[in-house]
């Protein structure tokens, strides 16, 4: 049968296991604290006591965790800041300045919550906080050995203490450097909208165009499933598919009469110039100079600038054209009215398959439905296009009509391939 | 009568002004939490003394007795006794050597402490002088 002393070096080794547990399993910092307390006050049968976590900046012993001091427990003990930091400028330790200042000083306190053992929290030279002990369940003094118990997990539980402090700063630095993420990126999105609004100056005829194609291109891009992140890339795609147009005669551009092949073709060098302004910039992702390089192809081979067909032509870029025409069709420009929507319903009929894919016109109209439909609660379309443009009772009808032709026609070609 | 505590159920009966509450296998945060639970609420329901029955009780860790101290001191503040009962060697030893012993009675089984606290007030011995 093992001796007192032995069950009691058992019971205390335990309490040890126990405390490294408590402070390993733990996230919660003010559970962590109380439960390493109920550790010290059991593993020597101590009726009361506190943890105070030591907030060096406020000069502040703040209790973080109290049992059996009842109402008496303060929830902080104030010194003075400058006096921590001459102390330890003067080479004075953290325990010294504990032992010389804070003892001293809250005497009376300790007194008062009846606690008979102080033992500092130091990690790495750094007052993290303070166990207050009160009376043992024996009634006896604490003995030497017990004292050594009590430094040794006071050790433990100051390394708890001051990891959760560093876990606490690596959260708030994560939580700023999100916010300067975030800010930066709200930052790129308003420049690339200012940009947006300084292509369109340059046009007369189109103003507010850049940044529509940019809302119908997101629109577009979500319908057809894609991921929030290349929603952002593709949208700020279709921000700057024209900014091509900066290196283009603005006399061209703006020409109220009909332009000739020469101005033509200076014009139709504007997605290559848009590929070659945006391509050196590594930092954006590689649709954005693409969507402005191939805005511009058709399906059936007769776009500009290389004519390619199909499956030549990237999604994004067909998503971008899609966009792109769209916003023309439904814009009144000073030389000729919108037109209406059943007109534009007519025009992607005859287009698609031929100027636009099939699966872009379907996601765009697909979404204009869901829109009238209710589906969505944003009025994305309404705001863009006017509220009395889009007449449910008019409209719906013929979209649906020119789903179920092109999904027919894709199913058709899907059996044919 | 067995009432639930917390998540799991703590056995607890009430005879009289005298709660008898029992503990599980092992007494360590999660089951000592909820035998301190039960504990308080027969205090605020007025009970006199507490009966905390060690009969299934193994092991009792260190957070099992700093609990157990809180109970003491909350039945302390409350005037009302302490009796443990059934306690089994290892954990008599731990009560004992930490002092827990000096604050509370112990009894064979919870009807030994039944008639120990029935037995002080007969005599005239208020519960919390029993101790």
């Amino acid at each position: 049968m093992p001796t007192a002393e032995t069950t009691k070096l058992i019971h205390a080794f335990a309490a040890l296991a126990d405390l490294g547990e408590e402070i390993a399993a733990t996230r919660d910092f003010g559970q962590m604290v109380r439960s390493t307390l109920h550790v010290v006050l059991g593993a020597l049968g101590i009726r009361r006591g506190a943890v105070a976590e030591c907030d060096a900046a406020a000069g502040e012993l703040v209790f973080v965790a109290a049992w059996g001091l009842g109402e008496d427990a303060p929830a902080s003990l104030s010194f003075d800041p400058l006096l921590l930091e001459e102390s330890l400028r003067s080479s004075t330790d953290a325990a010294q300045f504990f032992e010389r200042h804070l003892t001293l000083s809250f005497r009376a306190e300790f007194e008062r919550l009846r606690v008979d053992l102080v033992v500092p929290l130091i990690v790495h030279g750094e007052l993290v906080g303070a166990i207050l002990l009160g009376g043992k369940a024996t009634e006896e003094a604490f003995t030497a050995e017990e004292r050594e118990v009590v430094s040794t997990m006071a050790r433990h539980i100051g390394v708890g203490i001051y990891n959760h402090r560093l876990l606490r700063e690596v959260e708030r630095r994560a939580r700023e450097n999100r916010k300067l993420y975030e800010d930066l990126r709200a930052l790129y999105r308003n420049t690339v909208r200012a940009f947006a609004i300084a292509i369109d100056c340059k046009d007369k005829y189109t103003q507010g165009h850049s940044e529509r194609v940019g809302k119908y291109t997101e629109i577009i891009a979500r319908e057809l499933g894609w991921g929030e992140e290349e929603v952002e890339d593709i949208a700020i795609g279709g921000y700057l598919h024209d900014v091509g147009k900066l290196v283009v005669e603005r006399d061209i551009i703006n020409s109220p009469h009909r332009i000739d092949a020469k101005q033509s073709s200076e014009l139709n060098r504007h997605p290559a110039a848009g590929f070659e302004i945006l391509s050196p910039l590594h930092q954006i992702d590689d649709v954005i100079p693409t969507v402005a390089r191939y805005h511009h192809e058709r399906i059936d081979g007769r776009g500009y600038p290389e004519g390619l067909t199909g499956e030549q032509i990237p999604l994004c870029a067909k998503i971008v054209a899609a966009a792109d025409s769209f916003d023309a069709m439904t814009t009144d420009r000073t030389y000729k009215r919108r037109k209406e929507f059943p007109e534009v319903v007519e025009d992607f009929r005859r287009t698609t398959g031929k100027q636009f894919a099939p699966e872009v016109v379907v996601a765009l109209f697909s979404a204009i439905l869901k829109e009238l439909d209710g589906v969505t609660r944003e009025r994305r379309f309404a705001r863009l296009l006017g509220r009395d443009y889009l007449q449910p009772a008019r409209c719906r009808p013929l979209i649906v009509e020119l789903l179920d032709e092109l999904t027919r026609v894709e199913r058709a070609a899907a059996e044919t391939a | 009568m067995t009432d639930q505590a917390g998540d799991e159920p703590v056995r607890s009966e009430r005879t009289g002004d005298v709660a008898v509450i029992h503990a599980g296998a092992y007494l360590n945060k999660l089951s000592g939490e909820r035998v301190e639970r039960e504990c308080r609420r027969r205090l605020a329901e007025g009970c006199r003394a507490l009966v905390l029955d060690f009969r299934q009780t193994g092991l009792v860790n260190s957070i099992g007795v700093s609990i157990l101290l809180g109970v003491i001191d909350a039945a302390e503040r409350a005037s009302a006794a302490v009796v443990f009962s059934g306690v089994q060697h290892q954990a008599a030893q731990i009560f004992e050597l930490l002092g827990l012993t000096r604050h509370v009675r112990i009894a064979k089984d919870s009807a030994d402490a039944i008639e120990q606290i029935t037995n002080a007030t007969a005599v005239g011995v208020a519960p919390n002088k029993m101790n």
